[in-house]
Formats: C-alpha cells, structure tokens, sequence
C-alpha cells in the first residue's frame, strides 16, 4: 500500500466520520442536551463558580 | 440555580478582557485609517510623496495586519476570553499568562507594521512577517491555546457551549497553518532575510491553504463564535437552533481545507486540484448559509428588535452581509467566472464585503454589547450607536459597489480582443479607466473610518461616564457610612 492508497482511505474516513457527526448530532437522546447547552448564555451568575480540584457545582463529572 | 447561590471568593477576569477591546479599538482605527490612505494613493498617486516608507507596496501590508491580527485579532482575544468564562462560569485560567498573550500580540501586531514600512516582509500574503515575529506569533499562540482549553477543562458546567467550539476550532487550526505557513530557513543568524521551506507549486498551495483558512478559521469561525454569543444574548433568547450549530460547525471544519486551491486556478497547479477546490467552495455554501440563517431566524419572534435596537441592526447586517459574501466567494472559485475576476478589483472587492460587511460590523455590535457590561454603565450615546451604524453600512455598500463596477471592467477589458484578434486596449487604458471607481472606494472607505472615530468617541465617554459614576456611588456610600456612625 503505498502513500496515495493512505489519502484515499483517509478521505473516506473522514467522510465516514462527518456522517457519523450528523447522525449523533439528529439522534433524539441529544434534544435535552442542546437545551441545555443552548441556555448557557442566559444562566450565567455574576460571579464565576469557585474552583476546586474536584468541581461539583452541577458538574456531571464530564470533562473534554 | 442552586450554584448562583454560593458567594464566590473570585471574579471573572475582566481586565485582560478590557485591555483587548481598547486595543482592538485602537489598532482599527489605525488600520483603517491607513487602508483610506492607500486607496486615496490608488486613486491619485501623489499621495506617495516619492516617500518609500509610505508606498501602496509597503502600507498594504500595514493595513491589512493591523485590521485582521491587531483590530480582528484583539477583538477575538477579547471577546473569546469573556464568552470562556461566562459561558464556563469559572474565572479565566492563569494570571501571568493571559496578560502574556496580550502584550506578546500587541508587540507581534506593532513590529511587523514597523518592519513592513522599513522594507523587511517574506512576501508571503497576510503572512508577511519575518521569521522573529513568526515565532513570537507561534509562542502567542500556543499561550492563548493553553489558557483556553485549561479553562475548558475546569468549567463548572457539564457542556461547552457552541460558541467555544468555533473558538477552539479557531485556535488550533491558526496554530497549524501559522506553523506550517511559516516555515523558513534565515539566511543568516542576524538576518531577517528568509528561505521557504517549500518551492514551486507546493510553496503556492502551502500560501494558499494558509490564506484561505485564515479567512475560514479566523475570519470566519471565530467571528461565529462571537455571533453565537452576542446574538442570542442581545436579541435575549437561545440561538434558533442549538443541532444546525453542531451540524455547520462540522461542516465548516470538514470542508474549509480543501479549498485554498481557488486562488491558484489557471496556474501551475494540476487541473484536477482547481476543480477539486471549487466543487469544496461550493459545498461550502451550505454550512455558511446554514450559520447565517441560524444567526437571523434567533431573531424570529422578536423582529421589532431590529427596528428599536441599534445593536441587534449591527448584528443581523453583519449576518446579512456574511451571507452574501459566502454566495459571492463560491461564485468567484469557479473556474470560469474566476477567469474574470482573478488578478482585478472585483476580489478586492469581494474580500471588504467579507471584512467589513461580516468581520467588523458583528465585531462593532458584539463591542456595543461588551463594553457597557465590562465597565457596569450603558453606553453614552444611543444616537452615535446609530450614526456609526449608518456611516458604515453606506461605507460598505459604495466601497463594494464600486469595485464591481472596477473590476468587472477590468477583467473585460483584459480580455476583448479586436476583429484582428488583437487585444483591444492597452493594459495602461484599463488602469485609466479606474480612476473614477477607484475614488469612489475611497469615499466608502473615508465613511467607513468616520464610523470606526465615532465608536471610538462613544466608547472613551463610556468609559469616562463609567468611572465618574463609581466615583460617585463610593462618595455616596461614604457619606452614608460617616452619617451613620
């Protein structure tokens, strides 16, 4: 397999990879979540939450 | 809230916030003012005065850096380090390190205009810079990553709202093609004097893929960023819809790279190459179209904003005018049409509807919004909000105008031919021909550059009021303290 076999097939992966991100993005489980997500700029206090190792002012837990 | 509740020992950090908005104030209203300069210089060339510091050659660069990297690029630092931090609700990461990224970016933006009116440029376009500043540029950068992403980290909320993605995408993507961009090997240890790495064709398509993406990843995802802030926050409900954001920020991501190849058509490159770029501009239309309807449909249900806020008009114009840039660009990638408008006035055209009409009007709208709550006051004048609304959008619509009329001509000309098969005129009778157009941009320009003194008035007395009234309320207060003792 040479250099130029790898582009193609890096190609269709992405491709895959983009359809993958619009399915996950229509499925019905993520409605809640983009609610939320889309109220951010409106539930926002005048004063950042304290910053502690383990953050658990409504923090799921979840990190990048 | 349950969180609101909890009294924070810490606030948000508005200071580096601050600092970014003056600065990109300032280095607008000197970037634009040299851009009147040089257009002024294009219409009548007297303007050089035989002075080669202040040639159109040397001041384009000036004026192109200060109004992307020094107006564009604080206004990014700015805004994209409050929507971080409201957004999170946590304080900005680091102390040291964000007052880095601004006097590091300040300095970079200063030197290379300095180095560009002293002769010293790589000529590489909208990447001038001579290597020294490419790697204050890159250690910048590399700063502002890590500030984002560890405040990222250590958010107090389960999601990252749409607007930090775009910012994030911004980020790492302007370090990659900064990165790759600018790879050069010095001609000498105290030299400023440069070699490529890359030669020929692929040195053209590495300038490219850079240039165009700092039009996708800086002038565009970023300032989306801000859009999907400023716009929901202003027009006072959630973007119209949260899944489109997820599906054109993808899109964006997926599409932007492949199409730096337009700039290159009817060139060394291979055939095959220009087609592909076009058929990606093109598919580009979608996810630019899906932004701009997201951002204006926000607005659906409360139309009237339009008619009472000058604010919410600064925003939606700057959503109009991305639309039809994003319709205008795909236009010109292909390759027939490009075979007019390539190397004419129609692009210079073209890249102002993009830079003004987009860039700077929801940059203005998003300051308008910023300042007043960065300094707890309003601003001092409703009345010079809408003057500086109408100066620039008149500005915009005969600058752009009047390089349609420009360049369109232009690109006939070159190419008429007459019954011999001669070509038809002469390349002097179609610069000749420019000389009403090309005054006519400069008027759009000088109307433009009014808007930008205007703001930057209303701003200062903002400013001004702001600290009059703290001075005020804390006289009150001690009053109050010596009266009740």
């Amino acid at each position: 397999m040479d250099f130029n076999d790898m582009r193609a097939y890096f190609s269709v992966i992405m491709f895959a990879l983009l359809i993958g991100i619009y399915i996950w993005a229509w499925s019905k489980k993520r409605k809640q979540d983009f609610n939320e997500a889309s109220n951010l700029p409106f539930n926002e206090p005048e004063q950042p939450l304290p910053v502690t190792k383990n953050n658990t002012n409504g923090n799921s837990g979840e990190k990048i | 809230m349950a969180a609101t509740s909890q009294i924070s020992p810490q606030s948000y950090n508005y200071d580096i916030v601050k600092k970014f908005t003056i600065m990109a104030l300032v280095w607008g209203v000197l970037g634009m003012f040299t851009g009147l300069y040089i257009a002024l210089e294009l219409a009548w060339p007297i303007f050089n005065f035989n002075t080669p510091e202040i040639t159109f050659g040397r001041l384009r660069p000036v004026h192109t850096t200060l109004v992307i990297f020094g107006f564009g690029g604080s206004a990014l630092f700015a805004t994209s380090y409050y929507i971080v931090q409201r957004t999170c609700q946590v304080r900005l990461w680091g102390e040291l390190m964000p007052t880095y990224t601004f006097w590091g970016w300040q300095l970079a933006v200063g030197s290379a205009a300095v180095s560009y009116m002293l002769g010293y440029t790589q000529a590489r376009e909208y990447a001038e810079m001579v290597w020294p500043i490419d790697i204050l540029i890159a250690l910048t950068w590399v700063a502002y990553l890590v500030i984002y992403v560890q405040t990222l980290r250590r958010r107090s909320q389960p999601h990252i709202y749409v607007a930090n993605w775009f910012f994030i995408a911004f980020i790492l993507a302007t370090a990659i093609l900064h990165i790759v961009n600018n790879m050069a090997m010095p001609i000498g240890l105290f030299s400023l004097s440069s070699y490529s790495l890359q030669a020929g064709v692929q040195d053209a398509m590495t300038q490219w893929w850079y240039g165009h993406n700092a039009v996708g990843f800086f002038l565009t995802a970023a300032f989306l960023g801000m859009m999907y802030y400023f716009v929901p926050k202003q027009a006072g409900r959630p973007v119209y819809s949260y899944r489109l954001s997820i599906i054109h920020f993808w899109a964006l991501i997926f599409l932007y790279m492949w199409v730096g190849a337009h700039h290159l058509h009817w060139t060394a490159l291979p055939d095959w190459t220009s087609t592909l770029a076009a058929t990606f501009s093109i598919l580009l239309l979608l996810p630019s179209w899906g932004g701009m309807i997201n951002g204006i449909m926000t607005l659906s249900g409360a139309w009237d904003r339009l008619r009472s806020d000058p604010v919410v008009r600064f925003l939606i114009v700057a959503l109009a005018f991305y639309g039809m840039s994003t319709f205008e660009g795909p236009l010109m990638s292909l390759k027939s049409v490009n075979a007019l408008s390539h190397y004419t006035d129609w692009t210079i055209g073209h890249v102002h509807s993009g830079a003004l009409g987009w860039v700077a009007m929801i940059t203005f709208g998003s300051f308008y919004h910023l300042i007043p709550r960065l300094w707890e006051t309003t601003m001092y004048s409703t009345r010079l909000i809408n003057t500086h609304f109408y100066l620039a959008v008149v500005g915009i619509i005969l600058y752009i105008s009047a390089l349609w009329v420009a360049g369109i001509g232009q690109g006939l000309m070159w190419r008429a031919f007459d019954e011999y098969g001669n070509l038809a005129y002469t390349f002097i009778e179609s610069v000749e021909r420019l000389h009403l157009p090309y005054i006519m941009r400069a008027l759009g320009g000088l109307l433009f550059v009014l808007g930008i003194f205007v703001m930057t008035y209303n701003v200062y007395m903002t400013i001004r009021k702001a600290k009059n009234e703290k001075a005020e309320f804390e006289a009150k207060i001690a009053d109050k303290m010596a009266t009740a003792q």
